[in-house]
């Protein structure tokens, strides 16, 4: 087993929220007791609902936010222990995608305003003319052909599927091994998002990049991660974790199962014919107040009282690096 | 194929009566860099008790043509030329020649909408049972008492599967975005509109609260044999829940059938290549296809067919002459030149 790239090990992060001043401080578990390994042009899809921790698991990981437990190791190094110098070289490394091409370019800059400043910074060009040679060949990496057509233009000129593609380029500029990439389709219009998925993938067979790619949309997901691995988060916990194809055509947690039974499809007859798990409760709960023992087991319909609400269950291996936190398998 | 037996069965409303006809409608946004028009020359049926689905991306005109058959088009936005008619109680009723003061009579008791975000479209600092109360009373002055209107509020915070004392007491920011979007749909509900418009209402929503209000929809329909206008970018919705679908590009249907044709035996170019586009999440090896390009400038569009510039089987004629609007079948509707000899979806 070749050593991970970068690991997440029991990583945990709690954010303190309400009213510090008129009230009692309150902990909100964003990301509770994560792990897995990334290695060299792997893929690992991140999903879940809205709220589950995805983003700020992303974050941890691009070293963005600081986990209040465990550990990031980067190469076999902590992040957080790390020196200046190795510091600069796991930032340079670990690039991040946002969801918004609209908000995560500077509108008052040009294309090349915008993408010569990582140029410079990591002083990969010195020059103006050697920074418009090096931004015309990112730009025609990413498809944005012919360069010059787009590197004096602004942002507002290009079609979001434009400006993810002039994202990507950023992030590649800087020669990374991991792109942490957060939604980086959802507001990109559908007839354009296989391209910048077809894009991205590209990139990884040339390039050798890993990706950690979070979706709320199980369907692009399994798409964009299907030589890969997908991890379903609830709550912030990873529920259920192994190759694509088994967690997605056959999943074993109850989260999971009733998530893909509500999903529609792009096929009438296929989504009319599903048949929509049934929970316990729809509410989700609230991160203030998390349920002890599995955290599904107030909506669970498989629940088992004095088990389930009483401990924590950990992801058992169901065969083949599936893994599943239920206490259906196991114990 | 097993499929084919079951894409003959076709929508009851599509046999039925129209409520509403859209004419040669064309609608404008007057911007910096010069008018855009969103809405070009669509002419529409809408048949009373179906769900009929305005599919298309931002720009497609899809929202725009669903708020102009209100006339509520935020400024700039205006209508150009055409006409809106509503057939309701056996009346033909022109709501752009209606005065603003019967038109604000008209909408919401005839025909109301459902927002995307619940959360901005409740007043915030208005308990549940007072932003109801409200707007029946704005309706129906004291023609309602406090009882009757206390009785009709509680029988649909029921049927969207609300408890009336919890709900009725609480402000908007006490509820989950599901509980809002289903105060939403109730509230549009208030007086028993014929009618129901709904722009992407589930689109921020999680997954279940989603189905949820899918569901919802359903069975409302069943119970009040609403006629519902569905708006979203989301091909699987339309799949889940729409009788009818109108497929827009750039302002125009570029479609218009039965659901099940619109999936299995599409016709245009730009259907075909949008089902084959989108990640599937249960089927095994099937191979997806990019669109190449973006969709247009709307200031700056093409000539010709608009799609021509990505379309795969674009020929001269297609960049020269928009084409026009061609029957297939019954009920199948189809804007390409070259639909004829494509035979798409026909292997």
């Amino acid at each position: 087993m070749p050593e991970p790239l970068l690991e997440l090990r029991n990583v945990s992060k709690a954010f303190r929220v309400g009213a510090a001043f008129l009230g009692p401080k309150k902990w909100a578990r964003a990301v509770d007791d994560v792990s897995f390994q990334l290695y060299e042009r792997d893929t690992l899809a991140l999903v879940g609902e809205s709220g589950c921790g995805k983003t700020t698991t992303g974050k941890i990981a691009a070293g963005l936010l600081k986990p209040t437990e465990g550990e990031v190791l980067y190469k076999g190094k902590d992040i957080w222990k790390m020196n200046r110098h190795e510091w600069r070289e796991y930032r340079r490394s670990v690039q991040i995608i946002h969801q918004d091409p609209y908000a995560s370019l500077n509108p008052m800059l040009t294309i090349y305003k915008s993408l010569s400043a990582p140029l410079f910074r990591h002083k990969i060009v010195e020059t103006k003319e050697e920074a418009v040679d090096k931004i015309a060949e990112l730009l025609e990496m990413v498809g944005l052909t012919p360069p010059e057509d787009f590197i004096w233009k602004y942002p507002h000129q290009l079609s979001g599927g434009q400006r993810q593609r002039v994202v990507i380029a950023r992030a590649m500029s800087v020669n990374p091994k991991i792109i942490v990439a957060d939604e980086p389709v959802s507001m990109v219009d559908v007839s354009m998002r296989l391209q910048i998925l077809h894009l991205m993938k590209d990139l990884q067979e040339k390039f050798g990049v890993a990706y950690i790619f979070i979706t709320h949309d199980l369907a692009t997901g399994r798409y964009f991660a299907s030589d890969g691995r997908t991890a379903v988060m609830y709550l912030g916990s990873i529920v259920e974790y192994g190759p694509t194809n088994d967690v997605i055509l056959n999943p074993q947690h109850p989260y999971t199962k009733a998530l893909l039974s509500a999903i529609p499809e792009p096929d009438p007859i296929k989504t009319r014919q599903k048949k929509p798990m049934q929970l316990r409760s729809l509410d989700v709960p609230s991160l203030l107040n998390i349920p002890s023992g599995c955290k599904f087991h107030p909506r669970c319909p498989f629940y088992k009282p004095g088990l389930c609400d009483a401990k924590k269950p950990g992801l058992i291996d169901v065969g083949g690096g599936h893994m599943v936190a239920c206490w259906l398998y196991g114990e | 194929m097993a499929q084919a037996t079951q894409v003959v069965e076709k929508s009851e409303a599509e046999k039925g009566e129209v409520i509403l006809s859209v004419k040669n409608l064309n609608v404008e946004y007057r911007a910096q860099r010069g008018i855009v028009k969103a809405v070009r020359d669509v002419s529409l049926d809408v048949y009373k008790g179906e769900i009929l689905f305005l599919v298309g991306e931002s720009g497609s005109g899809k929202s725009t043509l669903g708020y102009a058959v209100m006339n509520i088009l935020p400024s700039p936005g205006y209508i150009k030329s055409g006409d809106i008619v509503y057939h309701i109680g056996g009346e033909e009723i022109h709501i752009l020649k209606l005065s603003p003061n019967e038109q604000r009579k008209f909408r919401w008791r005839h025909v109301a909408m459902v927002f995307q975000s619940a959360l901005n479209a409740l007043n915030p600092t208005l308990r549940i049972w007072d932003q109801l109360y409200d707007t029946m009373q704005a309706h129906l002055g004291h023609s309602i008492s406090k009882e009757e209107a206390l009785e009709k509020i509680r029988y649909l915070l029921e049927m969207v599967r609300l408890e009336p004392d919890r709900v009725l007491k609480s402000y908007p920011h006490q509820l989950s975005g599901g509980m809002r979007q289903r105060v939403m749909i109730a509230m549009a509900l208030l007086l028993d509109p014929e009618i129901l418009i709904l722009d992407e209402p589930t689109t921020a929503l999680d997954i279940l609260t989603q189905k949820n209000i899918i569901d919802l929809l359903k069975s409302i329909r069943k119970k009040l044999g609403l006629t519902m206008i569905f708006i979203t970018h989301d091909l699987s919705l339309a799949a889940e829940l729409a009788d009818r679908v109108a497929v827009m590009y750039a302002g125009k249907i570029v479609e218009l059938a039965d659901v099940y044709t619109i999936f299995y035996k599409p016709k245009h170019p730009y259907t075909y290549a949008l089902i084959k586009t989108i990640p599937k999440l249960t089927s095994v090896d099937e191979k997806l296809y990019p669109i190449p390009g973006s969709p247009p400038d709307m200031i700056n569009m093409p000539p010709g067919c608009k799609f021509h510039p990505r379309c795969p089987y674009a020929v001269q004629r297609c960049a020269e002459e928009e084409p026009q609007w061609e029957r297939v079948d019954d009920g199948h509707y189809v804007l390409c030149h070259r639909w004829r000899e494509l035979m798409l979806g026909e292997q």
